[in-house]
């Protein structure tokens, strides 16, 4: 039995994965456990969580794999800086200590961390994976397909910052590359700075306004910023940006472009400009998507393809893959950012390392993405017993039955249950569920319990089997990772005066039976909703149809904007205590706000920063 | 001196030998920093390095 563990650490979203003779056993990020977003710190917690889900220690541990190179990262840094000097001194300044203190030195920093766990842990258990090629592992080894085309896109690794490998089988080979500086991930997220969102985590805020916009500065980008080829590789020109060696994304030349400064989250609005900025972004994205997976299908001839980078995560462009049908099978890692690392570092020792064969699963090797902890219910009665909470124990019926039709009456519900999500997407078992076809739900939902913008889209869970008679969509998608129109039937015709209304006047028009789930341009990120993953959100789902006609739920994290998703029943109480959440469902434990004996958690949004 | 040896096997490798002198001055001018600032901040709102 070969236990492997992967971890991603020290950029962002540090992660932790376990997987036992090839097989995922258990998977989760740190900042569920630190509780601060996307935390880049050592994923001691993680670990310890993922060695317990399957039981075992660290002694037990075969190889410790990191999902990056350091000297390989260093040498692009220190190669970069050259190019660039004198100019890159001040970031040089900042960048150096950091290395020459520790990243530099990652195999003994690693090796001490490690120690925490197990005092005699030898170096020579850990082993080092190409950043790309951890994410194109993470992708293609735990897809369905025997054989794929593997697409990673991000913002940067050591050098790659987009790859192409063909999987097959047990090997998985690299065969074309793009290299910093030359990045579509960071080319979207010199639009996330300019547009005054946070750099690595704003991106969706981004994509979500992109709807309000009209691309009118495509051209513009295709013509200054970024040289396109038709196959889709491409040339970023520097002289517009400060990314490479400098503390900003964007300079002077590139604000002059664009005829203004780049906005100021905290006081700035965000006003049409910014939503046909995004648009524009988002339409230059997808076309570069679009042209490399064209030459990709023509080239290798190859019908089914694999994604993962963090530029996967944008759900956009890949139901406008789909859309396409350039390629006839379609497969996008949940956990697509860094985070995602973790578990492709494991899989690549295993099998290209190694040289393991691989099983592909029918389905696909991620469970639904359900790899983190779970509670039992008298784990969750102990800490709920603790905090002073009053709640009810139903059976699992009842429960399924009750929150239905709280969710039907129009309450908004925290749901807590079974193995918590690995990757950002909450899917089921940390969300917060609400009825769809509440014209006013979008914005209770943004003001009173996320406490965040309200041009911000909710997202749909569908039943699969009821997913074509409510989107224009086929297949599944039961990681929220494509985007797709609702369909013509469940539409509102809108009037000439709704038809007129600009940006974010948009949002007070239900446009659908599902209004709180329709964006603007009708489109939906979407759940597809397997009995055979999540049963019991399944049934809930089941439930709410039997009772409305729908079956449709509004899905968000738990969590409020800029906090960690929940990881506990102590974080979900707690959270629960500090939104305007109705009810919290927790296992087969039911929590009626009303019934609350214990004060609200004070200040609860102000405690986590706006990101 | 493990470290040395790996990334001398790195540098021989990835035929990067034409950088040495100029890791050698960089390292030097970043141990200064290294010295001469106390802690080491982490740089990073954009992580690039």
């Amino acid at each position: 039995m070969k236990k492997i563990l992967g971890l991603s650490a020290l950029y962002h979203d540090s992660a932790a994965a376990l997987i036992v003779d090839g097989k995922i056993i258990s998977a989760a990020q740190e900042e569920r456990f630190s509780r601060r977003k996307h935390d880049a710190a050592f994923p001691l917690q993680a670990i310890k969580s993922v060695l317990s889900e399957g039981g075992i220690s660290l002694e037990q541990v075969d190889h410790v794999v990191f999902y990056d190179k350091p000297f390989l990262k260093f040498e692009r840094l220190l190669e970069t800086y050259l190019a660039r000097a004198p100019r890159g001194f001040a970031s040089f300044r900042m960048a150096m200590p950091v290395w020459l203190r520790e990243k530099l030195f990652l195999k003994d920093l690693l090796t001490k961390e490690l120690r925490v766990l197990s005092a005699t842990f030898p170096a020579e258990k850990l082993l080092f994976a190409e950043h790309h090629l951890s994410h194109a592992a993470s992708a293609f080894f735990a897809s369905p397909f025997e054989r794929a085309v593997v697409l990673t896109l991000d913002g940067v690794g050591e050098w790659a910052t987009t790859s192409v490998a063909i999987g097959d089988g047990n090997r998985l080979d690299i065969v074309r590359e793009l290299h910093f500086p030359h990045s579509l991930g960071l080319l979207y997220s010199a639009f996330t700075y300019y547009c005054g969102f946070r750099v690595n985590s704003g991106e969706y805020k981004l994509m979500g306004l992109a709807p309000y916009g009209t691309p009118r500065y495509a051209d513009l980008i295709l013509d200054t910023l970024i040289d396109l080829k038709e196959d889709g590789s491409f040339r970023l020109d520097q002289s517009y940006f400060d990314y490479a060696a400098g503390l900003t994304m964007t300079n002077k030349r590139f604000h002059t472009l664009f005829g203004a400064p780049p906005r100021k989250p905290d006081s700035d609005p965000v006003t049409q400009f910014h939503m046909d900025v995004a648009a524009s972004i988002q339409a230059v994205t997808e076309e570069v998507v679009l042209r490399i997976t064209r030459s990709l299908r023509a080239e290798f001839d190859i019908p089914a393809l694999c994604l993962a980078g963090g530029v996967a995560l944008n759900c956009v462009a890949n139901g406008a893959l789909v859309r396409e049908g350039t390629f006839d099978h379609i497969w996008v890692q949940p956990a697509s950012g860094d985070a995602g690392g973790a578990l492709g570092a494991a899989l690549c020792a295993h099998h290209l390392e190694f040289g393991a064969p691989r099983f592909v699963e029918p389905g696909d090797a991620m469970q639904g993405s359900y790899l983190g902890p779970s509670f039992s219910d008298e784990t969750v009665k102990a800490s709920l017993d603790a905090v002073g909470a009053v709640y009810e124990c139903l059976s699992s019926d009842e429960t399924i039955d009750r929150t239905a039709r709280a969710i039907a009456d129009g309450q908004a519900i925290g749901w807590f249950q079974g193995r918590m999500e690995y990757g950002p997407r909450a899917l089921g078992n940390r969300s917060i569920l609400a009825d769809p076809r509440s014209e006013t739900m979008q914005r209770t939902l943004n003001l009173k319990v996320k406490f965040r913008e309200s041009f911000r889209p909710f997202a749909p869970s569908v039943l699969h089997e009821d997913v074509q008679s409510w989107f224009e969509f086929e297949g599944k998608s039961p990681y929220m990772l494509f985007v797709a129109k609702v369909a013509e039937h469940r539409r509102h015709p809108m009037r000439q005066e709704d038809k007129d209304l600009f940006g974010i006047d948009r949002l007070n028009i239900a446009r659908s039976a599902i209004p709180a789930v329709t964006h603007v341009d009708y489109s939906a990120r979407l759940q597809t909703v397997h009995a055979e993953t999540n049963a019991r959100y399944h049934a809930l789902v089941s439930r709410f149809k039997a009772l409305t006609g729908c079956p449709v739920l509004v899905n968000t994290s738990f969590n409020v904007r800029g906090e960690p998703i929940v990881g506990t029943p102590e974080d979900a109480f707690r959270c629960f205590m500090g939104t305007d959440l109705d009810a919290l469902v927790i296992g087969n434990l039911y929590l009626r706000k009303s019934e609350q004996t214990v004060a609200a958690t004070p200040g609860y949004k102000e405690s986590y920063k706006l990101d | 001196m493990s470290f040395i040896a790996e990334l001398w096997t790195f540098i021989r490798l990835r035929k990067k030998i034409w950088l040495l002198p100029i890791f050698v001055v960089l390292a030097f001018f970043g141990a200064l920093i290294v010295l001469s600032q106390g802690s080491a901040v982490a740089p990073f709102i954009y992580t690039l390095f």
